[in-house]
């Protein structure tokens, strides 16, 4: 139904951003295309229904039955009626201004009347007729994201686009809008397009996966047959995915990181981060090979083993003992109160108690509203809580701004934290060189500034050279374990860390994780890891809290929370965590 | 009943600021130089029956307090007194130059949105073409173009050289008002023109690279509809309150318009009286100012409460 041949996409000075991208969508099938940042994957997306940005071009083709797609002038009647897509953030999908039955009405062909929206909004699961009256900003993210599901749906398109449509949601709602697409899909008989960063979603949610790397595919594998990759990318890829029933002894990642598609064109685009390259590899772009029901762009593929490697025995799991209290938090309370005309409370913490001993790991998971950054900024007395006590190595740090100022001097060194978005963490204008002297000047020691500066680089595992150079010159991973070395020059006692791998590929996470890890465990510091991922909680941290709208309701050794939790919410976190295993519905997979 | 109380509030803001003015506008007075007598008498002869006749009626024997509350109540009762030099009320004079003042005023102001909106819209979609180009370039010299420069060049050229409209005067009757207020509008329009658009474009610039434009792009909707109800409306709030400020100053600050076309205007009578120092008058063209600024404002108030759900649901932004 939808066939697409040698999909190129350049910018206007013909720099490649997609090279010759090929695949086909049968009717009723759904096909995941995967990749990390950079790999053109929602490039490939937009170009398909015509909204690439003004200044790229599109190259090759794509027929939908009889229709060309690409490089067409009148779109009348294709996009939203033939082919439609669905978007990533449902905060900024949809009309601020209008509301939800606006939003069906004007996408629905012909008149359309009451009782149109409500069948419409029931087939994505809102049974409430009332929701046509109300606007994006009185919903939740996942009831936007089905009322823009319904509206890319309206004129019944025969291929929907989605381009990482779970992806700004919370973990349980990703599972019932992933299971919501499947539903409307197969019910319709459509083809989808799902396009996700998420190697495990696209097994779970897909009949074929492709794999897209620096602008070109590598791999293309029935979800069913991913087990056994056949390009040396897919292997890593499922190699870096962090488990959540076992720790790993050590966390796999692939070293190095994605490069511009425009910089590897003629020569195989992985092989610089490949364990098996050769120098044949590099003298020109391998294509990618039909081996039947797959094809693989590896020029070695067979002659190379690509099957996981024997899993080390895993980790044994830590047990808690009883050491030294590190920070105590007890009974903290903070109520947002906004000011303006209409007065409105908000409790983002409800009383939450809990403690962190010294060189412990505590691991504080937990949706978006549960409260969980809130708790990290009151920890690093970035905001004051409006009551409870926070102790930090026996000093009482509730409130920072009280503290006298040798006090809080020694508070802000006991602590150091690092956020999620490593892009904005760090100055610009700074060299890291300098970022890292800055901080280990605050040591208030006497010391020798250069060797310190190479010997935290060595620590989180980047070459000494990399102090001269500035943050734009360095990857997301790189950056982040720049702003992970800048909190451990003080040396502190607890690091805070905020969803500090959650802006990261996944190819990268383990190496960022690896250097958590290491401070924790070899240097002894303490840990306070915030995070929404199961999975990289458990290869973290020792006891976790689990937090729900500004409460603990769950608390207890990670492990034991992981594999037996016993509070119904967690119960539904730890369900909503897509497993490795593909999904087994669908035609594709009877032989399994 | 939340859109009663946001306007309650506003209508309540919009009068305590109107208080404060008036205090300062009553000021004026005691703070003029030279005794109270002296301004209040003007050019007239200073028998010692007039004086006396002043003292009483502006109750200068009272302390400040009483006076301030006893001119309040006048002017709340419109009665702003009367001119020092024509001895005419002032809320006459002040009716017969705001009818003059509206009209150009308003005229300017419809000028400015037809003019403006499509120009800025047009040129914040075609962002980087010679259309843009040309609609930034022309808006920043209508910024730099003083009023009645402006003004002299379309009087010499469609007043005097071609002879298409009256080069002076008001005019009366509808179609004869038009085609005197003409000139002097265009000239008032163009600054405000320039404003509206250079902010017509940046919001529709802004709003054109939002998500909610691709995704109803990608849903198929018309181009009308992609163009009206998401990208105008949403580019509206700034729009507005750009309009806003142009609509205050074309209805309060055509003083150099006014003078260039010799319209008997609030602009020239402000002028008149300064030079003159006819106080009460000065006293009752700046309440009336005053409260024309407030009145614009408590309309885009009331624009943002229409357009916006987020404003009219949870109460501020």
């Amino acid at each position: 139904m939808l066939d697409v041949r040698d999909l190129t996409v350049h910018d206007g000075r013909s720099r490649v951003l997609v090279r010759g991208v090929s695949f086909r969508v049968g009717p009723g099938e759904t096909v995941g295309l995967v990749g990390e940042s950079g790999s053109g994957k929602s490039l490939t997306a937009r170009a398909l229904v015509s909204l690439l940005p003004q200044e790229l071009r599109s190259g090759g083709s794509a027929r939908l039955d009889d229709t060309e797609l690409l490089g067409r002038k009148d779109l009348r009647g294709v996009r939203g009626h033939r082919v439609a897509l669905l978007m990533q953030d449902p905060f900024t999908m949809l009309n601020p201004l209008a509301t939800v039955g606006t939003h069906l009405v004007e996408s629905l062909p012909g008149r359309a009347d009451r009782v149109e929206v409500a069948r419409r909004l029931a087939e994505v699961g809102i049974d409430d007729p009332a929701v046509a009256g109300r606007y994006p900003f009185q919903l939740s993210g996942g009831m936007r994201q089905r009322v823009a599901l319904a509206a890319a749906l309206a004129k019944d398109p025969g291929l929907l686009i989605a381009d990482e449509p779970t992806t700004a949601l919370d973990v349980t709602t990703q599972r019932d809008v992933l299971a919501l697409l499947r539903r409307i899909q197969t019910e319709r008989r459509m083809g989808l397009v799902l396009i996700t960063h998420d190697l495990r979603v696209a097994r779970q949610a897909c009949d074929r996966v492709l794999v897209m790397y620096a602008g070109a595919l590598v791999e293309s594998a029935r979800s069913a047959d991913l087990d056994a990759p056949a390009h040396p990318y897919t292997a890593g890829l499922l190699r870096s995915v962090p488990s959540v029933t076992h720790r790993q002894p050590v966390l796999l990642g692939i070293p190095g990181s994605v490069p511009a598609a425009a910089d590897v064109v003629d020569r195989c685009p992985f092989a610089d981060r490949c364990g098996w390259a050769e120098p044949a590899c590099t003298e020109h772009a391998p294509p990618l090979v039909d081996l039947g029901d797959r094809a693989t762009a590896c020029r070695r593929h067979g002659g190379i083993d690509l099957s996981p490697p024997e899993l080390a025995e895993p980790d044994a799991e830590p047990v808690g003992d009883a050491r030294a209290t590190l920070l105590d938090v007890a009974d903290l309370v903070k109520v947002y109160r906004s000011i303006g005309l209409r007065r409105t409370e908000h409790t983002a913490l409800a009383g939450v108690s809990l403690h962190v001993g010294e060189g412990e790991s505590l691991a504080v998971v937990g949706e978006s509203g549960s409260g969980k950054t809130t708790l990290a900024r009151a920890v690093l007395g970035l905001t004051d809580p409006t009551s409870g006590r926070i102790t930090l190595g026996g000093l009482d740090v509730t409130s920072y701004r009280r503290l006298r100022s040798a006090d809080r001097a020694r508070a802000r060194r006991l602590v150091q934290c690092v956020f999620q978005d490593p892009y904005s963490s760090l100055n610009p204008a700074h060299t890291v060189g300098y970022t890292l002297a800055e901080s280990l000047r605050r040591r208030g020691e006497d010391l020798d500034v250069e060797s310190e500066v190479d010997s935290l680089l060595d620590l989180v595992g980047l070459p000494a050279s990399y102090a001269g150079r500035r943050p734009v010159a360095l990857s997301g991973g790189q950056r982040q374990r720049v702003a992970i070395a800048r909190a451990l020059a003080v040396r502190p006692r607890l690091l805070v860390c905020d969803e500090p791998v959650a802006a990261l590929d996944v190819s990268v996470q383990a190496q960022v994780l690896e250097v958590l890890r290491k401070a924790n465990r070899e240097l002894g510091i303490a840990l306070l890891f915030i995070t929404h991922d199961l999975a990289v909680a458990r290869q973290v941290t020792d006891r976790m809290v689990v937090m729900h709208r500004g409460r603990i309701v769950e608390h207890g050794a990670t492990a034991d929370v992981l594999d037996a939790p016993t509070h119904p919410y967690t119960v539904r976190l730890v369900q909503s965590v897509p497993d490795a295993a593909p999904h087994t519905e669908g035609e594709a997979h009877v032989t399994q | 009943m939340f859109v009663l109380a946001f306007l309650g509030k506003r209508v309540l803001a919009a009068a305590v600021t109107l208080l404060v003015t008036s205090f300062l506008v009553f000021s004026l007075l005691a703070a003029s130089p030279g005794s109270p007598e002296q301004t209040l008498l003007g050019a007239r002869q200073p028998t010692p029956e007039l004086i006396a006749a002043l003292r009483a009626q502006h109750r200068l024997d009272d302390p400040f307090p009483v006076r301030y509350w006893h001119w309040l109540s006048g002017v709340l009762e419109l009665d702003f007194g009367r001119s020092v030099r024509s001895s005419r009320e002032v809320v006459d004079i002040l009716a017969e130059r705001l009818d003059v003042t509206l009209w150009l005023g308003l005229y300017a102001f419809v000028l400015v949105l037809l003019v403006a909106v499509p120009a800025g819209l047009s040129a914040g979609i075609r962002r980087d073409t010679a259309w843009d180009r040309g609609v930034t370039v022309t808006a920043l010299l209508g910024v730099s173009a003083p009023p009645f420069a402006v003004g002299l060049m379309l009087l010499s050229v469609f007043g005097v050289g071609l002879g298409w409209f009256p080069v002076f005067g008001a005019g009366s009757g509808f179609a004869d008002r038009i085609s005197h207020l003409t000139l002097p509008a265009v000239a008032l329009a163009v600054a405000g023109v320039a404003i509206v658009a250079r902010q017509t474009r940046a919001a529709t610039m802004d709003v054109t690279a939002k998500d909610f434009i691709t995704f109803a792009e990608a849903r198929g909707l018309p181009r009308r509809v992609v163009l009206g109800r998401y990208a105008l409306r949403n580019s509206a709030l700034p729009v507005i309150t750009s309009a806003g400020l142009v609509l205050a100053y074309s209805l309060t600050g055509a003083v150099l318009v006014e003078s260039t076309f010799a319209l008997p205007g609030l602009g020239s009578l402000l002028v008149e009286s300064v030079s003159t120092k006819d106080i009460p008058v000065v006293q009752g063209l700046a309440l009336l100012t005053a409260a024309l600024v407030i009145g614009v404002n408590l309309i885009v108030d009331l624009c943002y409460l229409g357009l916006d759900p987020r404003v009219r649901h949870a109460g501020g932004v």
